[in-house]
């Protein structure tokens, strides 16, 4: 899933204080997994900022509201009545989700109320961590599926590198080394053979080096 | 055993604190209490193993909020006791009146209090 983090709240009270009716849209799919933009998130925000601007004197309405997916034109929709109810909207979807929202009402400001972070797990209580780039062409079948892309430092599709050390990457000791974890989970596997295969130099064109990506499928396409 | 205790607050309960979100705690600042402490078991006691661990975590994101708006963040605390000590409990809502009393009103409830007046 989309990994997101909340924007401080003094950096949202920046974006939002020159206007007076503001919607907080939640998202229920990915932030709201971690934790950072579904609709307890959106209530804790709106709740934040009401007390916030009470305490200055200032008059402000800040409604909330939460679709199901932000990054889908049909529940984007659903707010489509009340829009003009609003001056502004703080989206606690993420990127792709803020900027749909933008893309579909074109006269209405929309500001970001998170930082959107990377494609991860929730690896613990607390705790999220990358495991993927997206890069276009999926290595995971060599790699015993750990992502030498999103997990090594370097990308290195021929590693470990001279920086591993005890199963850790030279980055620091909270970083496992991804090639370790690959060595060790082809022994599991009993396809060590795998590790000997070099492999051939990456088509980046499918990552970003291509530029922005589109996926058309024409089988689905009406 | 008939402890005194102050009567301006309000218990509201709970099966567990691990029940308690950190919207419950903005909520009645927003509504215009002064201070809010939550009382859960000891720690490591739980009925359900982090229940307290949880609204501890709660609360702490909730004194950060309250300090973030300008409203306050020691006006919420978390106590731990077991439900044999009742004094302990009296002593805690003693504390706890005097510190907010010490603290004075909160500043959403002179905003809103301001804003009736005014009106």
């Amino acid at each position: 899933m989309i990994i997101a983090e909340k924007k401080p709240i003094q950096e949202i009270i920046e974006e939002v204080q020159n206007f007076d009716r503001i919607l907080i849209l939640g998202c229920n799919e990915c932030v709201t997994v971690c934790e950072a933009g579904g609709k307890k998130e959106v209530e804790v925000l709106a709740s934040a900022l009401r007390m916030y601007f009470i305490t200055q004197g200032k008059e402000k309405v800040i409604s909330e509201h939460t679709l199901e997916r932000q990054c889908d034109h049909e529940y984007l929709e659903e707010i489509r009545k009340n829009i003009d109810n609003y001056d502004a909207i703080v989206s606690l979807a993420c990127g792709v989700g803020v900027q749909f929202a933008a893309e579909k009402y074109l006269t209405m400001p929309l500001l970001p109320g998170v930082n959107t972070i990377c494609l991860g797990a929730n690896e613990d209580r607390g705790l999220w961590t990358e495991r993927c780039q997206a890069c276009g062409s999926c290595v995971l079948a060599r790699t015993g599926g750990i992502c030498p892309v999103s997990r090594c430092a370097k990308r290195v599709l021929n590693g470990p590198c001279g920086g591993s050390t005890n199963g850790k990457c030279e980055l620091g000791p909270d970083t496992d080394c991804a090639w370790q974890l690959i060595v060790d989970r082809l022994k599991a596997l009993d396809k060590m053979d795998d590790y000997e295969k070099i492999a051939p130099i990456k088509d980046w064109s499918t990552d970003r080096a291509g530029g922005p990506r589109t996926v058309t499928r024409e089988d689905v396409k009406i | 055993m008939r402890l005194k205790i102050p009567t301006n607050f309000r218990i509201v309960r709970l099966p567990c604190t691990g029940k308690i979100d950190i919207i419950h705690i903005l909520r009645a600042f927003e509504k215009g209490a002064d201070g809010l402490y939550v009382v859960g078991c000891m720690e490591g006691d739980c009925h359900f193993n982090q229940g307290n661990f949880r609204a501890r975590k709660r609360v702490e994101q909730a004194a950060k909020i309250l300090d973030q708006v300008g409203v306050g963040g020691e006006r919420v605390r978390m106590y731990n006791l077991s439900s044999g000590e009742g004094p302990l409990f009296a002593q805690y809502s003693i504390e706890m009146v005097n510190k907010i009393k010490e603290m004075g009103p909160s500043p959403v409830r002179l905003a809103k209090q301001k804003k009736a007046t005014a009106a």
